[in-house]
C-alpha cells in the first residue's frame, strides 16, 4: 500500500497559513479524487479542499480549529497502490501516520515539481509558498568564503543581519490582516486610532521646532520601529539634525530599560497545570481590538432598570397570532428593539457618534440597529439598516434574517459596518443583566436580560409577574446621565405598558 | 447581414444591470431559451446542423470539465491560481466557433473556452497558471493570442492588429475579448475610439459577468453596456451570453460585417460568473446566494441538452459518450499537470527576443555561471 500525504496548499496567492474549520471526512472513509476533504479558512476566503487522491483516509493530522502552515501535511490517504519496490513501506507505517508521524508518501520523480532537485533541494512546489528555511548558499568550490562587507548605512535594506530582524517584513502583519466578517473594518478603525495617537504624540514631541515628526529616512524609521526605538527621543547626528541608522542602532544598544515594576510582572498569566493556550485570531482578535478601543476611548456609564413586562409578553402572543406575522419570529427581543427605536426617535442624541478628528458629535439621521449575535466563530454585531423606518413585521423579518445569517457565518461585511446603536440579548443565556461595552463608534448599547416570573407588587398586591432587567451603557462624552436615564426610562415604559407607544 | 440599427439607439437610461431578469430585456438577442426552446430573432437567423449542435454541446461540457478540474488542482496546490469560466461557457464557445480562418482572437486570462475552439491544448493554458511558462501555445499557429492579464490592454492589441489587416487588404477580423470591468479602463475606450475612427475590422466581445471582481456592474455604468457603443459611433448589441446559438449568430454577423469593411461592433454577452473571480477570491462576501440560484436556472449547458433531447438530435448514448470523454480529459489534465516538468532556470532568456542580443547572452552566461557555483548543482 502507498500512503499519500496532502499538504496544505496556498489557495490564495501568497498565504502562509490557514485554519482547518472542519473535516468533511473521517479516518476509514473511502474518498475519490476531488471529493471535498475539509473546509479551510484563510485570510482571504473559506474554501473546501478537494482530495488529490482516491483511497482510504488513514489519518487526519490536525484537529478542526487548528491553524496550519502552508506546506504542512494535513491528511494521509492510502491509495491502495503497491509501494514502489525500491522503497517498501516500513512496518507500522500506518500506525506512525496515525500518530502524526511521517508517512511513506510516494514522492514525485526527480526533476518534477515536488521531486528531488540537484543540490539536495526540493523542486519548487507550485502554490506551496516559500520555503520556511533560510536559503543558505554553499561556499564556492576551491575559494575562501568571501568576507562580509562592512555594513554601510542604507546599503543593507531588506536583507537584515543575524543581529536584527529583516527590514522588510516577509510575513503579513497579523494585526492588520484582513479577517472574515468585518474584521477588516475593525482593523482599519484600530489603525486609524493608532495613527491618530501617533500624530498626537508627534505633535507633542517637538513643539519648539515646529516639526510634526523627527527627521529620518524611511528605512531608518522602519529600523527604529523594528528595534522599538522612539525616534522622537533621539537627537539626530546627521546633516540638518537628521536621525541616522547609527543613531538608531546606538540607541537600541544603549542602557537597558528600567526594571519592570512588580505589578506588571504579576499581571503576566499564571502558569497552571493542564493549561491550554488558544491562539488569538480571526473574530476573537477583531473583537478584542474593538473592545479595547471602545473601553479605553469612550468613558462608559451603565444604568439599570427592572421592568414588569407582563403586558408586553401578552401583547407578543396577540401579535404573533396575526396573519402578517406568520413565518417570522415574534420574540421579546423584537419588542425591545421596537421600544429602543421609538425612544431613540424621542432622544436622537443617543444615536450618535463622537468624531474626534473634527471635534464634533455626529447625530445620525437613521438608526442602524446592531444586534450582538453569538455565532460558532465568535461575537458578531450585524445591524439592520434604517431600522426606524420598518414596521414591526418588517423589523421581525429583518431581525430573524440577520441572526440566522450571522449564525450561519454568512454575514456580508456591509451588514457589519455602519451600526449606530446596539442591543445585546444576554437574557437568552439565562442571565439577568450586565454592563455591556459599547460597539466602537456608537454611543449607547442596551443589554436585555432574562424574562423571569417573580413576585412583584402589582396594583397594591404581590403577584407573580414577568419581570426583566435592562442595562444601558452610554458614552458619557455624548450622553449625560439625564439623557441616558430618560432614554432608559422610556424604553422601560414602552415595555411595561406598550400602549405608551401611542404617546410617542 | 447587417447588425440591427435599432440596437444602437440610445434609449432612456435603464438600470438594466440592477435587475438582471432576462425576460424583462427587450433588446436581448436570444435563440435558445433557458428552458431549451428554440426561438427566432428577426436580425439573427441561424441554421445549425444536428452535428454542429452536438459539437457545441460537446465543447460546452468539455471546457466546463476542464475548468472544474483546474479549480480542483489549484485547491490541491498544483496551480498557483485559476480563473474559472464557470457559467460563461456558452459566451466563449459561441464566440470562438464564430471565428473563421484568418481571424485572430485576443483573449483576457479567462478565455479557456475560446482557447479550446482554437485547438489550444488545455495543458498549455494550465502551464501558465502553474507558473511554468507564459502560455505554452503558439499564438500564430492557433490564431489565439497569449493571455493578457493587464485589464483591457488586449483591446489595443486587437485594434492595432485589425488596422494591420486593413492595410494588408486581408478579409479577416480581430476579435477582442473583455469583461464588464474593463469597460472602465482607458485602454478599452482608446481602442474603441481608434477602431471607430479607422473603421478597423475588430469586434469587441464583452462578457458582462456582472462583477468586476467584487464591484457590481451598476457601480460602473448608468446605461446598459451595449449602448455605450453608440457613443463611439458603431453598433452595439446585447446577446444572451448563456445561449450558445445566439452568441454564435451575433458574433458571426459582427465578424462578417468587420471583414466586409463595415467597421467594429460591440457585443455585450450578458452572462454570470458562477464561480469566484479567481481562486484567490471569495464571492460570498459580495453577492447573494439567491442571485446565484437565479442564474443556475439559466445554465448554458442545460438548455442545449434539453433542446438536443427534445428535438431528438441526441440520445442518452451520446450524452454518456460526452461524459466519458470529459472524464478522460479531466484525467489527462490531472496527470499532465502533476507530471509537468519545471522549466530550466534559463528558459526566461529564450523568449525575450526572436534573436538573442549580445547583452542578454552575456546575462544568460552570468546567470548560468552563478547557478553552477552551487555545490553539486546540475545547472
Amino acid at each position: 500500500m502507498a500512503l499519500r500525504q496532502f499538504k496544505l496548499p496556498d489557495v490564495g496567492e501568497g498565504l502562509t497559513d490557514g485554519e482547518i474549520l472542519q473535516w468533511l471526512v473521517a479516518v476509514g472513509d473511502t474518498v475519490t479524487v476531488n471529493q471535498p476533504l475539509c473546509e479551510v479558512e484563510t485570510a482571504k476566503a473559506a474554501v473546501e479542499l478537494p482530495s488529490p487522491y482516491a483511497g482510504t483516509v488513514t489519518a487526519l493530522l490536525f484537529e478542526a480549529g487548528t491553524t496550519v502552515d502552508v506546506g504542512t501535511p494535513i491528511i494521509t490517504i492510502d491509495d491502495g497502490a503497491d509501494a514502489p519496490a525500491a522503497a517498501p513501506a516500513p512496518a507500522g507505517a500506518g500506525a506512525e501516520a496515525a500518530a502524526g508521524g511521517p508517512a511513506e508518501s510516494a514522492e514525485p520523480a526527480a526533476g518534477l515539481i515536488g521531486g528531488a532537485a540537484p543540490g539536495g533541494r526540493t523542486a519548487v512546489l507550485v502554490g506551496y509558498g516559500p520555503r520556511t528555511t533560510e536559503a543558505r548558499r554553499r561556499p564556492r568550490r576551491g575559494g575562501p568564503p568571501p568576507a562580509r562587507p562592512a555594513a554601510t548605512p542604507g546599503a543593507d535594506y531588506g536583507s537584515g543581519g543575524q543581529d536584527r530582524p529583516p527590514l522588510l517584513a516577509t510575513a503579513p502583519d497579523m494585526t492588520v490582516k484582513p479577517v472574515r466578517h468585518g474584521g477588516l473594518e475593525v482593523g482599519r478603525q484600530a489603525e486609524a486610532h493608532a495613527a491618530a495617537e501617533e500624530a498626537a504624540t508627534a505633535l507633542g514631541a517637538a513643539p519648539g521646532r515646529g516639526r510634526l515628526r523627527p527627521l529620518a529616512k524611511p528605512p531608518v524609521r522602519k529600523l527604529a520601529k523594528d528595534l522599538g526605538v522612539d525616534l522622537a527621543a533621539l537627537t539626530g547626528t546627521g546633516a540638518g539634525g537628521v536621525i541616522t541608522r547609527e543613531d538608531v542602532t546606538a540607541a537600541a544598544a544603549g542602557p537597558a530599560p528600567e526594571a519592570v515594576p512588580d505589578a506588571v510582572v504579576a499581571a503576566a498569566p499564571v502558569a497552571t497545570a493542564g493549561e491550554q493556550r488558544v491562539p488569538v485570531k480571526g473574530v476573537r482578535r477583531a473583537t478584542a481590538q474593538a473592545m479595547v478601543a471602545s473601553a479605553f476611548t469612550a468613558p462608559h456609564v451603565t444604568e439599570f432598570l427592572t421592568v414588569d413586562v407582563t403586558r408586553m409578553m401578552k401583547l407578543r402572543q396577540r401579535i404573533a397570532a396575526r396573519p402578517e406575522f406568520a413565518g417570522v419570529k415574534v420574540s421579546p427581543l423584537l419588542f425591545v428593539a421596537k421600544a429602543l427605536l421609538l425612544a431613540a426617535r424621542r432622544h436622537p442624541m443617543v444615536n450618535s457618534s463622537w468624531d474626534e478628528a473634527a471635534q464634533e458629535i455626529v447625530v445620525h439621521g437613521q438608526v442602524n440597529l446592531g444586534i450582538a449575535a453569538a455565532t460558532p466563530r465568535g461575537l458578531l454585531v450585524p445591524n439592520v439598516k434604517d431600522a426606524g423606518r420598518l414596521s414591526l413585521a418588517e423589523l421581525a423579518a429583518a431581525l430573524t434574517e440577520l441572526t440566522e445569517t450571522a449564525r450561519a457565518g454568512r454575514t456580508a461585511p456591509g451588514d457589519m459596518t455602519g451600526g449606530t446603536i446596539t442591543i445585546t440579548n444576554v437574557g437568552v443565556f439565562g442571565v439577568d443583566t450586565g454592563t455591556p461595552i459599547l460597539n466602537p463608534g456608537e454611543s449607547a448599547i442596551l443589554a436585555f436580560g432574562a424574562v423571569r416570573e417573580l413576585p412583584w407588587v402589582h396594583k397594591g398586591k404581590v403577584r407573580p409577574r414577568q419581570v426583566t432587567q435592562l442595562a444601558l451603557s452610554f458614552d458619557h462624552r455624548i450622553v449625560d446621565g439625564e439623557l441616558g436615564s430618560r432614554f432608559l426610562a422610556d424604553v422601560g415604559a414602552l415595555l411595561s405598558d406598550p400602549g405608551t407607544a401611542l404617546a410617542f | 447581414m447587417s447588425v440591427s440599427s435599432a440596437t444602437t439607439e440610445v434609449v432612456d437610461p435603464v438600470p438594466g444591470a440592477a435587475a438582471p431578469h432576462l425576460p424583462a430585456q427587450p433588446d436581448l438577442v436570444q435563440l435558445l431559451t433557458p428552458e431549451g426552446e428554440r426561438v427566432e430573432h428577426p436580425d439573427y437567423a441561424i441554421d445549425v446542423s444536428a452535428e454542429e449542435l452536438r459539437d457545441l454541446y460537446r465543447d460546452l461540457v468539455l471546457v466546463r470539465r476542464w475548468d472544474v478540474e483546474a479549480t480542483a488542482l489549484q485547491r490541491q496546490g498544483e496551480l498557483g491560481i485559476w480563473a474559472s469560466l464557470l457559467g460563461q461557457e456558452a459566451a466563449q464557445i459561441g464566440a470562438g466557433r464564430a471565428l473563421a480562418d484568418g481571424d485572430v482572437a485576443f483573449p483576457t486570462y479567462r478565455e479557456h473556452g475560446v482557447a479550446w475552439t482554437r485547438g489550444v491544448d488545455p495543458l498549455h493554458v494550465i502551464s501558465l497558471f502553474r507558473g511554468v511558462d507564459n502560455g505554452g501555445w503558439d499564438p500564430v499557429a492557433t490564431a489565439f493570442n497569449l493571455y493578457t492579464v493587464v485589464i483591457g490592454a488586449q483591446c489595443l492589441h486587437a485594434t492595432g492588429y485589425a488596422m494591420g489587416l486593413q492595410r494588408d487588404g486581408a478579409e479577416s477580423a480581430a476579435l477582442a475579448f473583455l469583461g464588464d470591468g474593463a469597460t472602465s479602463q482607458g485602454e478599452v475606450n482608446e481602442a474603441m475610439i481608434w477602431a471607430a475612427s479607422f473603421s478597423a475590422p475588430v469586434v469587441f466581445f464583452c462578457q458582462n459577468n456582472q462583477y468586476a471582481i467584487s464591484v457590481p456592474l451598476e457601480r460602473q455604468t448608468r446605461v446598459p453596456l451595449y449602448q455605450r457603443a453608440a457613443g463611439f459611433g458603431f453598433p452595439g448589441v446585447r446577446v444572451d451570453g448563456n445561449d450558445v446559438l445566439a452568441v454564435l449568430a451575433v458574433t458571426r454577423a459582427a465578424l462578417a460585417a468587420a471583414r466586409e469593411g463595415q467597421g467594429p461592433t460591440f457585443i455585450e454577452a450578458f452572462t454570470y460568473r458562477m464561480g469566484a473571480h479567481t481562486t484567490s477570491d471569495d464571492p460570498t462576501r459580495y453577492r447573494l446566494a439567491s442571485e446565484l440560484e437565479e442564474w443556475k436556472l439559466r445554465d448554458p449547458i442545460a438548455r442545449v441538452k434539453a433542446y438536443l433531447s427534445r428535438s431528438g438530435v441526441a440520445d442518452a448514448a451520446f450524452f454518456d459518450a460526452v461524459e466519458a470523454e470529459a472524464d478522460e480529459l479531466a484525467k489527462r489534465i490531472r496527470t499532465g499537470t502533476v507530471e509537468m516538468p519545471d522549466p530550466p532556470g534559463t528558459a526566461m532568456f529564450d523568449q525575450v527576443y526572436a534573436e538573442q542580443t549580445p547583452p542578454l547572452a552575456a546575462q544568460q552566461a552570468e546567470f548560468e555561471a552563478y547557478q553552477a557555483s552551487f555545490e553539486g548543482s546540475g545547472h
